[in-house]
Order: C-alpha cells, then sequence, then structure tokens
C-alpha cells in the first residue's frame, strides 16, 4: 500500500468525481453524501501518509516513478518530504470541511458543484506531490478551472469579474513560470546532454547569476501572483469576497500555499545563488512587508465582513514570504507552520463568515452586532479562532508568527522590527471586527432569531479547532518533521549556516541534552 | 530509356490520384445515380470509401520508407516527394476531410443545401492539399493550390440563397486571387534567378547570391507576402472574418484547419526550401508579423460577439504562434509546427462541430449568447466545448499545450526571449475571450430551451475530435513520435 499511497491520495477525489457524475442530478441527497463521503475517503487515505511518515529521513519519502512523456523526459514522480506532507494533510482535511461546510450553502447545480470541488482537490494534491516540474505545471494549471466554475458559477454579485480576473491573473504568472522551467530544461541539456524535468536533476544544474536571476523572476511573477505578494494581490479580494464560502476556504487555506510552497520547493534550491542575491532578497523582502502592513491597514477600512478576512490573507502571507526569505532554519520551518496556521485560522474565519451569510445574505459588517446574545456557541467559536488568527500564545498562530519573526531578527533586525507591527495590527482589525458583530447589543431587528450552530457546523469546526490548539500546545512534531527538510534546503542556499540545529527555539528544550 | 511515367511516379502520386478520381467520380454519381435527396446520404460513405483508399495508400508510403531505409521518395524528376514531412500533412488533411463530411450532411439539409458536388469539392480540396504538402516544383504547387483554393472559393458560396455567404465568396475569391497573383509573380522572378522551377535549384541560385540582392529580395518579398496572406497573417488577414463568417460553418471549419495545415506545409517547403539561405531577410519580418497577428488576433477577437467572426481571429493568432516555430527553426521549432498544426486540427475543428451542432431549424447558434445556458441542454456539447477551449487557450493537460509547449522551448533555445515572453502573455489575453463562451456556455442562463438533437456523423466526429484533444495532452508520446518523423531533412 506504501508503494503507491500517493497516486491513492491524488486520484481518490478524482476517482469520486468520476462515479459522482453517473448520479442523476435529481438525487440530491445521494450527490451530497456521495461528495461527503469521497471527501472523507480523501482525507481518510491521507492518514497513513502522516502515520507512515519517517522525521528522522530528511530526503523524499513514498517515492513513485514511471515515465510518462520519454521524449520530452518527464516522468510521472510523486514524494513528499516533511514540508510537503504538512501540506497534504492540509489540503485533505480542508477539502473534507469544505465539502461538509456546503451542505445547505450551496443548493444550484449541485452535482457540477461537488465535481469542481473534488476535482480542485486532485488539482492541488498534484501541485505538493509532484517531483516532476512538468508534472506539476500540469496540475497548477489544472486548479485554475474547478476555481474558475466555483467563484463563477456559485460565487456572490460580482462573481464573473472576480472570477476571470483570478483566472487571468495567475494564468499570466503561470505563463511566465513556464518559460523559466523551460529555460531551466534546456540550460540542462545543454550542461547534461539530455532532456529531464526532474527537480532532482534541475538541482545540479550550474548556472550564471544573470541568469539564474532571470529564471527566479520569472518563477517570481508566478509564485508571488499565486500568495499573493503586493503589488500582485489585487484579484485576491475579488475573488475571496465573491466565491462561495467552501471556494474561500479552500483558496485561502490551500491554493495561496501553491505560492509559497512554490518559493520553498523551487525557487530556493533550484535558483541558489539568485535566492540569496542581496537586490533580489532586498526586494522580496520589501514587498513581504509593505504586504504585512498595507494588507493589515486595508483591513482596518473594511466595511465588508469577508473582504476584511481576505484582506487579513495578504498580511499573513507576507509573514510567510518573509519568513522564507530570512532564509534561515527558523524563518522557514515558520513560514511552514504559519502556512498551516493560515489554512487553520483563515478556514475557519471563512467558515464563521460563511455561517453568518447563510441566515443573513449580506455581509455587511454593520448588519451585525450583538451577535454573541443570539449565537452564543457562534460567538465562542469565532472568538477561537480570531485568537488563533491573532497570534495568542498556546494558539496556533502565535507559534509561527514567533518563529518567523526570530527567523527575520536573525536575518536583519529591521525586518522584523518593520514587520512586528503587523502583528498588532492583525490583533486590531479582528478584535474590532469582532466587537462590531458580536459584542454590544443587537442592533440590527433581523439578527434577533438566529440560530447557532447546528451538529453539522460544529463537525465542521471541530477537526480545525483541535488541530490549532495541538499546533499551538504542543508544536514539537511539526517542527521535529520540518527539521531535516529545512535544514537541506538552508544548506542548499547558504552552505555552512548553522547546519539546521536552532529549529526547535521555541521549544522546551527538552531533548536537545 | 527515360520513362514518361514510372512506377515510383505512379506510386507517390497515388494518394493524390485517388483523390482526384475519387472527386471526380463524386460529381457523375451525383448526376446520375443519386440525383434523389434522401440518397446525398451515401456519399458520406463514398467519400469516406475514397479516405479508405488514400490512408491505405499513404500508410503503404510509411512503411515502405521505413522498410527500405529511405526518408523519400522522388517522383517526376524532382517535382512530387514523399517524404515524412508530406505524409504527416497529409493524414491530417485526411482526419480533417473525414470529420467536416461527417458534420456536414445534416447541416446542409437544414441549410437546404445538400448537393453531392459538396463531397465532390472536399475531395478535390483535399487532392490540391496533397500536391501543396507534396509538391516540390512551383508549377506543381500553384497548380495544387489553385485546386485548393477554387474547390474553396465554391464551397464557401456554397448557401446560394444567403447573401452572407455569396458576400464571403466574392470577397475570399478577390483577394485570393490577389494574393495568387503575388505569389505567381515571386515564383516568376524566381524561375527567372535560377531558370528552373525546382525548388532545390532555385535554392542552389538563392545560396550563391547576396540576400540582399535586389532581385532576391524580390521574389522573396512578393513570395511571402503571397504566403502570408494564404496563413491570414496579419496585415494580411482581412479576409479571414469575414469570409469566415459567412462560409457555411461546416466550410468554415475545413477552411481554417485544412487550407491553413496545407498552407503552413506550403509555407515550410517554400522557407526551409529556396528562402532557407535568407534566413536573415525574413526572419525579422516574420518575426513582426507573428507578434502583429498574435496581437491583432487576439484584441480583435476579445470584442466579437459572433463565435465564427471570434474563432477567425483566434485563429489569426494561432497563425502567428505557429510561425514562431519556423522563426526559431530549430528541429523543436519545426517539430513544434508540426505538433501545433495537428492539435489545431482536432481542437478548431471540435470547437467548430459544436457549432454547428447547435444549428437547427430557424436557429443561427452563431452569436455568443446563442450558447448560453448549453451546460443545461447539451451538457455533453458544453463539457467537450469546455475541453476545446482550454486546449485553444493552450492550459494543460490539454492537446493545445503540448503546441505552445514547444514553441515556447524553441524560442528559449533560439534565445528569443522576449518574443517568447509576448507569446506567453498573449495566453493570458486570449483566455479571455475563450473563456466568454465558457462564461455563456455555464453561467449564463438558458436562451431558448430547444434542446439539442445530433446525427451520428456528429457524435462520431465530435468524440473523435475530443477523444484527440485529450490523448494529445495526456500521453502525447505517440503523436511526438509522429512529428519526429515530419522533419525535412
Amino acid at each position: 500500500m506504501n508503494d503507491n499511497l500517493l497516486s491513492i491520495i491524488l486520484f481518490t477525489p478524482l476517482a469520486g468525481m468520476f462515479v459522482l457524475l453517473f448520479i442523476p442530478s435529481a438525487q440530491r441527497t445521494l450527490v451530497k453524501l456521495w461528495a461527503n463521503l469521497t471527501a472523507i475517503a480523501g482525507f481518510a487515505v491521507s492518514i497513513p501518509l502522516a502515520l507512515n511518515f519517517d522525521a528522522s529521513n530528511g530526503g523524499y519519502q513514498f517515492a513513485e516513478k514511471a515515465e510518462w512523456i520519454p521524449l520530452l523526459g518527464v516522468n510521472y514522480h510523486l514524494a513528499v518530504d516533511g514540508i510537503s506532507m504538512l501540506l497534504v494533510m492540509l489540503t485533505t482535511l480542508t477539502g473534507m470541511i469544505a465539502v461538509l461546510s456546503s451542505w445547505t450553502a450551496v443548493e444550484d447545480r449541485i452535482k457540477s458543484y461537488y465535481a469542481m470541488l473534488l476535482l480542485l482537490q486532485t488539482g492541488m494534491l498534484g501541485v505538493f506531490v509532484s517531483l516532476d516540474f512538468f508534472l506539476f505545471y500540469v496540475f497548477w494549471e489544472v486548479v485554475l478551472v474547478p476555481m474558475y466554475f466555483l467563484i463563477g458559477v456559485w460565487g456572490g454579485p460580482r462573481k464573473l469579474y472576480a472570477a476571470i480576473k483570478f483566472f487571468l491573473y495567475t494564468l499570466a504568472g503561470s505563463v511566465l513560470m513556464l518559460l523559466g522551467i523551460l529555460t531551466l530544461y534546456f540550460q540542462h541539456y545543454q550542461q547534461f546532454g539530455f532532456y529531464t524535468f526532474e527537480i532532482a536533476e534541475l538541482m545540479k544544474l550550474n548556472m550564471p547569476l544573470h541568469l539564474e536571476q532571470w529564471v527566479f523572476w520569472a518563477f517570481f511573477f508566478g509564485f508571488a501572483i499565486k500568495v499573493p505578494m503586493f503589488p500582485f494581490h489585487t484579484w485576491l479580494p475579488d475573488a475571496h469576497t465573491e466565491a462561495p464560502t467552501a471556494g474561500s476556504v479552500i483558496l485561502a487555506a490551500v491554493l495561496l500555499k501553491m505560492g509559497t510552497y512554490g518559493f520553498i520547493r523551487f525557487s530556493l534550491p533550484l535558483l541558489p545563488k539568485a535566492s540569496i542575491d542581496a537586490s533580489v532578497v532586498q526586494i522580496v523582502v520589501a514587498l513581504s512587508i509593505i504586504g504585512i502592513l498595507y494588507g493589515a491597514l486595508v483591513c482596518l477600512m473594511q466595511n465588508d465582513w469577508k473582504k476584511l478576512v481576505a484582506y487579513s490573507s495578504v498580511s499573513h502571507l507576507g509573514f510567510c514570504t518573509l519568513g522564507i526569505f530570512s532564509l534561515n532554519p527558523n524563518g522557514i520551518a515558520g513560514s511552514v507552520i504559519q502556512q498551516i496556521n493560515h489554512g487553520i485560522s483563515t478556514g475557519m474565519l471563512f467558515l464563521i463568515v460563511g455561517v453568518a451569510y447563510e441566515r443573513r445574505h449580506t455581509r455587511d459588517i454593520k448588519e451585525y452586532g450583538g451577535l454573541a446574545h443570539v449565537m452564543p456557541h457562534f460567538a465562542k467559536v469565532f472568538a477561537f479562532a480570531l485568537l488563533s488568527s491573532a497570534g495568542m500564545p498556546l494558539l496556533n498562530g502565535f507559534v509561527g508568527e514567533f518563529t518567523i519573526l526570530q527567523g527575520a531578527f536573525e536575518a536583519n533586525p529591521v525586518w522584523a522590527a518593520l514587520a512586528v507591527p503587523g502583528v498588532v495590527l492583525g490583533a486590531a482589525y479582528l478584535l474590532w471586527l469582532y466587537q462590531r458583530t458580536i459584542l454590544g447589543q443587537v442592533t440590527v431587528s433581523s439578527n434577533l432569531h438566529l440560530k447557532d450552530l447546528n451538529l453539522r457546523e460544529w463537525l465542521v469546526f471541530a477537526p480545525l479547532i483541535a488541530w490549532a490548539l495541538w499546533i499551538g500546545v504542543y508544536p514539537k512534531p511539526y517542527f521535529e518533521i520540518l527539521q531535516k527538510p529545512v535544514a537541506q534546503l538552508v544548506e542548499r542556499v547558504k552552505p555552512g549556516y548553522g547546519g539546521g540545529a536552532p529549529v526547535q527555539a521555541v521549544l522546551p528544550r527538552k531533548e536537545a541534552r | 530509356m527515360s520513362q514518361f511515367y514510372t512506377q515510383t511516379d505512379h506510386f507517390v502520386l497515388l494518394p493524390g490520384l485517388l483523390l482526384t478520381l475519387f472527386g471526380c467520380a463524386t460529381l457523375l454519381f451525383d448526376f446520375w445515380l443519386v440525383p434523389e435527396a434522401r440518397y446525398k446520404k451515401l456519399l458520406v460513405g463514398w467519400l469516406i470509401a475514397a479516405e479508405a483508399f488514400t490512408g491505405a495508400s499513404l500508410y503503404r508510403h510509411t512503411t515502405y520508407l521505413a522498410d527500405n531505409g529511405l526518408t523519400e521518395l522522388v517522383a517526376f524528376r524532382g517535382s512530387l516527394v514523399m517524404d515524412g514531412f508530406s505524409i504527416f500533412f497529409n493524414w491530417v488533411f485526411l482526419a480533417t476531410a473525414v470529420i467536416v463530411a461527417l458534420i456536414s450532411y445534416r447541416y446542409l439539409e437544414i441549410e437546404g443545401e445538400h448537393h453531392g458536388e459538396y463531397y465532390g469539392l472536399i475531395l478535390l480540396a483535399q487532392s490540391g492539399m496533397f500536391f501543396l504538402a507534396a509538391g516540390t516544383d512551383l508549377v506543381t504547387i500553384f497548380v495544387g493550390l489553385e485546386l485548393m483554393a477554387i474547390s474553396f472559393y465554391v464551397m464557401v458560396g456554397f448557401l446560394r440563397a444567403d447573401r452572407r455567404s455569396n458576400e464571403a465568396a466574392m470577397k475570399y475569391l478577390l483577394l485570393g486571387a490577389f494574393s495568387s497573383g503575388f505569389l505567381v509573380y515571386g515564383f516568376s522572378v524566381m524561375y527567372g534567378m535560377s531558370g528552373s522551377t525546382r525548388l532545390s535549384d532555385i535554392a542552389a541560385s538563392f545560396a550563391a547570391r547576396d540576400p540582399w540582392d535586389p532581385i532576391a529580395f524580390l521574389a522573396l518579398a512578393t513570395t511571402v507576402v503571397g504566403l502570408l496572406f494564404k496563413i491570414s497573417a496579419v496585415p494580411f488577414h482581412m479576409w479571414a472574418p469575414d469570409a469566415y463568417e459567412g462560409a457555411p460553418t461546416t466550410v468554415t471549419a475545413f477552411l481554417s484547419v485544412g487550407s491553413k495545415a496545407a498552407s503552413f506545409a506550403f509555407l515550410m517547403r517554400i522557407f526551409l526550401g529556396p528562402l532557407a539561405a535568407s534566413r536573415e531577410v525574413w526572419e525579422p519580418i516574420l518575426i513582426g508579423v507573428a507578434i502583429l497577428s498574435m496581437t491583432v488576433g487576439n484584441l480583435a477577437a476579445i470584442s466579437q460577439t459572433n463565435v465564427k467572426r471570434l474563432l477567425a481571429y483566434s485563429s489569426i493568432s494561432h497563425a502567428g504562434y505557429i510561425l514562431l516555430g519556423l522563426i526559431a527553426g530549430n528541429d523543436t521549432g519545426l517539430k513544434g509546427v508540426a505538433i501545433y498544426v495537428l492539435v489545431y486540427t482536432f481542437m478548431n475543428l471540435g470547437a467548430f462541430l459544436v457549432i454547428v451542432a447547435l444549428r437547427r431549424e430557424n436557429i443561427i447558434g452563431e452569436d455568443v449568447e446563442d450558447l448560453a445556458g448549453l451546460m443545461h441542454r447539451g451538457p455533453g456539447y458544453a463539457i467537450l466545448m469546455l475541453i476545446f477551449m482550454l486546449s485553444l487557450a493552450g492550459i494543460p493537460p490539454t492537446a493545445g499545450f503540448i503546441g505552445k509547449y514547444y514553441i515556447f522551448l524553441s524560442l528559449m533555445q533560439t534565445g528569443h526571449y522576449l518574443v517568447a515572453v509576448a507569446a506567453a502573455l498573449y495566453v493570458a489575453v486570449a483566455i479571455y475571450y475563450y473563456f466568454r463562451i465558457v462564461r455563456s456556455m455555464f453561467v449564463s442562463d438558458v436562451s431558448e430551451p430547444t434542446p439539442l438533437a445530433a446525427s451520428l456523423g456528429m457524435r462520431v466526429a465530435v468524440a473523435v475530435s475530443a477523444g484527440l484533444t485529450l490523448a494529445i495532452g495526456l500521453y502525447p508520446e505517440p503523436f511526438l513520435q509522429m512529428a519526429q518523423t515530419s522533419l525535412i531533412r
């Protein structure tokens, strides 16, 4: 089973989708049940991946390799290391939650809706498990289509605009990335005499700095638009705001991580010289810090509940890229943890907006207020999500942000100093949002009889709450999983930089005797 | 004794001969044997029989070349050649003609213009294409070109009662004749330069001269103008949108795919043969033309409301992409041209097939709005159209991506970085108008609830096109091997 575990994980949603297509649309309950079963199965088959993952082995695990297009040197090569394993788990879990959260939220053309969600799931998983650049690119692009439909068909009032904007922005980035990939591919042929898209092979390349820089920027467009980094973020508020709840959850929790994952998996190890080049790093870090602060400031101005959460992603993802380009173990490990955290916290925040929207059909913050009186459980869950997102100690957000800031401080204290206000602003806009929507008296009469969370909604939130607590209270397993891959990455980019020891800085150093 | 007509001559000529004979026989058949309308469908079977024989002879050529370790078989003292290149392109023509015939009978019945000549014209046009791809002599090529073009002039104006069809045929005829004039003028100068009509002699004569020599330049410039007209590259593209829009949709499909593929085969023969030595002259011209074609094609397509016109502009931009492979000019680029032509054939045909399927009594089905709610009326068609649109835009894992992949790679290999960046960014522009169609199909509400009924031929044709569009994208290996054999050596 371990031999093709990754293929099973990868294609379970797709197989479920094909079966789904044969269920008659009129059987609505059956369609929903089958979609949920597939999503649960998708998560269930990924559990052995986490259980059997060997943290002491820093290399790739669960590898599968087969020829796909020999003439082009393309292989079907899957494998995971600690970084991608965590992202795979995040994807399968949020996929399950997204499907479950849609039970009553989406009533129109449900068969196509669930088919798109499941197709999206396979696309995203493919991105995280591919070790062949061509395969990676195929999955990277496959993701766009279902997401376009999720936003464009089931979205809010400006769905068409948001959907095509999302598609155009990300596609423009990815075709430039394709040119970068082709450059590496051709360079490899010139240096070694054969064509291949294998990441491991391409890492052997030795290119002059200027060429690496060109390729770096080509990749940068692809990844930075996806993340999205300032100033490429403008598609994000539209897409997130107009998407249906499940779409927003998946966009925030997983899709954006494809960009940061791209930096970690491809930009850094394939282009080590460009990645430590001072001019490159300064630009990327500056954009990250601007993103952190700008995203947070814009959040303070929002009247639209969902848009506020959307902009908070810009700010949080800024921390992730800052961590990556601190180029030290703390920064990168923190960044990966923060990516998971952002998936959990922002996923929850979007689900909370979704719960409120389903009851009131408005996202205007002024329409709410005093919800704590009518929906006490909802208020508690929201408080939890908010504190986790704002980075309260003992919850997941703190672990990630703290480690990133530590890494940034090691790299350059000024960076950390500039980014810290982002944490404060983050607490400010979230608490203010809470105050306006949940606290005080009920100001709008239609809010007086809202129903509190039902069992299904509790089930949606429960796994995320549990995961947030786990990471917040006991993050050690995560750092252990990340330690070796991150150390190798840092060794690759900055040979001789501390060998990866200090990853566990925030941990009680019990086992470091 | 130097024989007038040897066995090799016969063997090489066979596919063209079969097509011509079957084409002429169709006309007779129609006249004598099947005058009644209800028997017209039999002609589709007749055409498929003709294609079966042609296909068999093409297959025999492939095996003959392989068995004898030959790369080419020359006939008529160097006027006609069967090499991997012409075999490859002839397979493309064959597939196009079969698919077009399969979708035509129902469409022509609806239009009330179901005549047997139509199938004869398809075969004769295809015969012209055969001579275009296999010809290595100016006269042979020109005769092939005119045979194809005249068949198309008639087919474009096939709807006699329709003013748009007549207008389109007139425009196409006038501009086509005009461009043929340019071409034949260029040919005459080439003949003057070299004293021969064989492409190899002309190539030698070009190589012996300075590429900027006035006579050589005159020959090159007029020939290039004529060629660019035929592939509808900017700034010689004006006829395409009108001809595409006015022609019967089945003919538009044939014209946009078959005629374009044949013109590219012809263009490759000329640029890689006689004009190979003058690359420094034509490369900058072609770069400009390719970029202009992508710009004008993509930008003009954005504002179109008629799907046929939209696809006409998109085909102009595709011509730009295909030219890029020739501009790169290395093996990857030339293979890219072949692959691109192959995938373009199926994806573009597929898109037109869906438009043809929408044509019913009293409903034209050509506007983007007519596609609205197709997902409800015919979900199968909507999903297939989505595949064709994604492929035209070049999104993996569809065939279109493989074509673009080769083009981009060849540009990066030969150092045309800026051209590559421009070509890549136009992919993002193109997705906008392809997705206008998708949006209409999936997002908009139903405009009219009439369900679609499809003929058997239509179902087969759509299934084949979509199947190949996906197959080339998902498992391109065998198709890439095919393209590998198509390189001109």
